[in-house]
């Protein structure tokens, strides 16, 4: 409070000539006006070109089918839009058990102690990490030591890591939220902490979580630093028809999977293919909108589960 | 009336189901720092190369050996890269996301609510690689329209990477500013300040933790930022001579060379160790954000 | 008294974090009762009542001690069945909070999580526990609609026949009324008296006066964490014996 004494007196002595303060006044409101409309201009800029350099192929059906080339032009990305979203649900297949038991445990059974400390810790640790980082690890432990190469596998667990303190943040947010006289109700019924969270904090929670659920889904959907090295960045020709164990299948886990984050970057960092320019901006329209549409999904979901759970 | 036993046994296997979910990221967090830590230090420990030449050295060339038979395994060039342009960044990006923080704080609330922050929590989405593909084609373009050169960089890096945290910290400066107690604004108003000398001589120094808990994890965001940097930086391993000739990063390098090489060859151990420094930076930012939020908590009682 | 089903607390205290919030208390209720507990803000009355049924045990860092005797044992012991022991002694608080389920959903719920899953069961529990709180006309046609939907007082009737629906002994009540109408509230204050003269014990925290003077048989007046003075209602607040009390009583503070 003593540095509120002194700001006031430093303000006093600027207060005498209060013509020349005005001015400033207007002048830096001026300004950070200016600041923030060169800020949303830029971002229009980004985003708009972005799409447009990309707008040819991203219409292109034959672009977003065809697989990709190496030496000739007229390269597709087929089985890379398949990987990328392949990989985004396996990720939240795993990742969303893991975080939901975590974001239980912290918020109902340990929210004081060393324990909890513990837990926080690390998982601040893990979301500050580079995903670079977390991407060598990945390869250390799954491709290599556990001997599944380069795979959907390996790359999925690796972004199960970088997703986890993410949705462990979303959900513990999302369920603290929940007014504390819901549990206390429930607790007050004769209800274990459990059943408390799990039939009546969970369910109150969940427009934030699945909106938050949707919102990491675009943050998985565009990570590569972490796959390049887990998942790979071969994309064998993809045949539904094929049997499970084989390569070509789709599904197969154990195959090596490129994903349209990753194929910028190895297109670019290797330079051999002729429409480069070209394809690069393709692919990243195509992210791009795909992140877009993740964004506007989880927000009339998020909003509309909202509305169906406090108007019934 | 259900039994007891039924209750306890719920309740027991919550909490174990639970636990176990946490007891498997603090393993998994545990063996990352353990692992990157053990490949990272053999470059030291059974490879014989020795500190000083690793984080002073300025010769990165892992495939030749220096006159005592030790790999050119100098990090200095990636060291100093890493920190320039995580510098260089957040010194562009401080002074918009400030003015951004305060103009949706003081200025503009409703506007900052509706249009500024759903707009800003876009620029978050865009991956890291299209950030790195329109630095590539606009940027490196523009910085050698005007600077000659390749366009290639630390300034071409850094202007980039501006725009990747710009909406890391000015989240968490609007936070900051927002949390400033009215009771101080209004203190200030009522002596007949305008605005403008209230934020200069009232907000921002009060949330001057906040604010610098902000930079603080621009920084974390920069220094670990690899696949946008190594698209831009040109991949050159030599101390940044400038801001406009190549340079290489800890994570540029990393990007590049991880792939290539076979397990336990000293150009493996020292790119660990390159990861290792990433870690320990890690850790540093975020003892550093601890620190910041423990001195703004006895400052403010 | 040595009667069962009395409910008896010896020198029950509260900590949180080493700092005692509630000094040492023994009081007695007996079923079919109606207890009021008065004093200013803060006095400990509600961390009082919340000691009753262990609820203060699910705040980080908070003890009880002293004993809590319920059908002659002490059940404030570390493997007590919290769990059984909330079903015999419930609770409602001061503001309404039903689940964001249905009406029907909010009683059934904890029913069907305590081992009744028999549908006709359910619904005659339903049944009964609503006309208990005497709100089973208004919500027998909308039992399907969400409990959000009904007003403030209705909501807490709701909350009470949630409570009721587990056959309770004893119902803690902490400021049932402060967040309603007076015509709500004296719905709530019929409800007290049904439930007193159906054997159930009933334990009100209440800040209005005159609300104890009506509902209650015996009142216990509590300051600054220490339980002053315990007595007939009538008594209390036409001869009060401490001196504090008298000064609360006249409004020389509080």
């Amino acid at each position: 409070m003593g540095s509120e004494k002194t700001t006031a007196t430093a303000t006093f002595h600027a207060t005498r000539s209060t013509a020349a303060a005005r001015t400033h006044d207007r002048v830096a409101t001026g300004v950070l006006a200016a600041i923030v409309g060169l800020i949303l201009l830029a971002l229009v800029a980004i985003i708009g070109y972005i799409v447009i350099s990309g707008l040819g192929k991203l219409f292109d059906w034959s672009f977003l089918t065809a697989k990709p080339e190496q030496f000739k032009e007229g390269g597709g990305i087929g089985p890379e839009i398949f990987n990328s979203f392949y990989l985004l649900v396996l990720t939240l297949l795993i990742s969303l058990p893991i975080s939901l038991g975590a974001a239980i445990f912290l918020t109902q059974y340990a929210p004081e102690g060393p324990v909890t400390n513990v837990a926080k810790t690390a998982i601040e640790t893990l979301s500050s990490l580079p995903s670079i980082v977390v991407g060598l690890f990945g390869m250390l432990v799954f491709v290599l030591s556990c001997g599944w190469g380069f795979s959907i596998l390996s790359g999925a667990l690796a972004l199960t890591m970088f997703n986890i303190p993410i949705l462990v943040r979303v959900i513990q947010q999302a369920l603290e939220a929940v007014p504390r006289d819901q549990r206390d109700a429930a607790l007050a019924l004769g209800l274990t902490r459990w059943e408390a969270c799990v039939h009546v904090l969970v369910p109150a929670a969940m427009p934030a979580i699945v909106t938050g659920v949707i919102l990491s889904a675009g943050r998985v959907f565009g990570e590569a630093a972490a796959l390049i090295y887990t998942a790979g960045q071969s994309a064998p020709t993809l045949d539904w028809s094929a049997p499970i164990t084989s390569l070509a299948n789709p599904l197969n886990v154990m195959r090596p999977a490129e994903t349209l984050a990753v194929h910028i970057w190895k297109i670019n960092s290797e330079g051999v293919v002729p429409d480069l320019a070209a394809v690069s901006a393709g692919t990243a329209a195509v992210l791009m909108v795909s992140i877009l549409a993740f964004n506007i999904i989880a927000r009339v979901v998020g909003r509309s589960l909202q509305r169906r759970m406090t108007a019934e | 009336m259900a039994d007891i036993s039924d209750k306890r046994g719920i309740e027991r296997r919550g909490r174990v189901l639970t636990g176990s979910a946490v007891a498997l990221v603090v393993v998994l967090v545990c063996t990352l720092i353990f692992m990157v830590c053990s490949r990272g230090l053999a470059t030291f420990l059974t490879d014989g190369v020795p500190l000083s030449s690793f984080l002073g050295g300025t010769s990165w060339n892992p495939h030749q050996n220096d006159a005592s038979g030790v790999p050119l395994v100098g990090a200095l060039p990636m060291i100093a890269g890493s920190f320039a342009v995580t510098l260089l960044s957040c010194a562009l990006a401080l002074p918009f996301a400030l003015g951004a923080s305060l103009f949706v704080v003081d200025v503009a609330p409703s506007f900052g609510r509706r249009v500024f922050r759903p707009m800003i929590e876009l620029l978050v989405g865009i991956p890291s690689v299209v950030f790195g593909l329109v630095g590539l084609s606009v940027v490196v373009p523009w910085t050698r329209s005007w600077a000659g050169g390749t366009g290639y960089g630390i300034l071409s890096s850094s202007i980039v990477l501006a725009f990747m945290i710009l909406p890391t910290v000015t989240s968490l400066a609007t936070d900051a500013i927002a949390a400033v107690p009215d009771s101080y604004r209004d203190g200030s108003y009522g002596l007949g300040c305008t605005r403008w000398q209230t934020i200069v001589h009232v907000e921002v120094p009060s949330a001057m933790p906040g604010i610098l808990t902000a930079v603080i994890m621009g920084m974390t965001r920069a220094f670990g930022e690899a696949l946008a940097v190594q698209m831009i930086i040109g991949n050159a391993a030599q101390l940044p001579q400038g801001l406009l000739t190549p340079a290489a990063t800890l994570t540029s390098v990393l990007t590049m060379g991880m792939g290539n090489e076979a397990m336990s060859t000293v150009y493996n151990d020292v790119l660990w160790s390159l990861a290792l420094v990433l870690l320990a930076m890690s850790l540093v930012f975020i003892l550093l954000v601890h620190l910041v939020g423990r001195m703004g908590a006895v400052r403010n009682g | 008294m040595n009667d069962d089903a009395t409910l008896l607390t010896q020198e029950v205290t509260v900590t949180y974090s080493g700092h005692e919030a509630l000094h040492p208390t023994s009081l007695d209720f007996a079923p079919g009762t109606v207890s009021a507990l008065i004093g200013p803000s803060g006095c400990g009355k509600s961390t009082f009542l919340r000691s009753i049924n262990l609820m203060n045990r699910e705040i980080p860092g908070c003890v009880i001690g002293g004993r809590v005797i319920w059908h002659g044992e002490n059940v404030n012991v570390a493997d007590a069945d919290v769990y059984r022991l909330r079903t015999q002694i419930g609770m409602v608080f001061q503001q309404p909070n039903p689940f964001r389920k249905s009406i029907y959903e909010n009683i059934a719920f904890a029913l069907r999580r305590h081992g009744i899953t028999n549908r006709s069961e359910l619904d005659e529990q339903v049944e009964r526990s609503l006309r208990a709180a005497a709100i089973w006309d208004e919500v027998k046609d909308k039992l399907k609609e969400s409990a959000y939907a009904l007003s403030g007082g209705q909501q807490q009737r709701l909350c009470i026949a949630r409570t009721l629906a587990l056959g309770p002994e004893v119902v803690l009540m902490d400021e049932p009324c402060s967040a309603l109408d007076p015509i709500a509230t004296f719905a709530i204050e019929d409800t007290i008296h049904d439930m007193a003269s159906k054997g159930i014990c009933v334990v009100i925290v209440t800040h209005n006066m005159e609300q104890a003077a009506r509902v209650s048989d015996n009142t216990a007046y509590f300051l600054l964490g220490e339980m002053v003075e315990y007595g007939p209602t009538g008594q209390i607040f036409s001869a009060p014996k401490d001196q504090r009390l008298d000064d609360y009583l006249t409004g020389r503070f509080g």
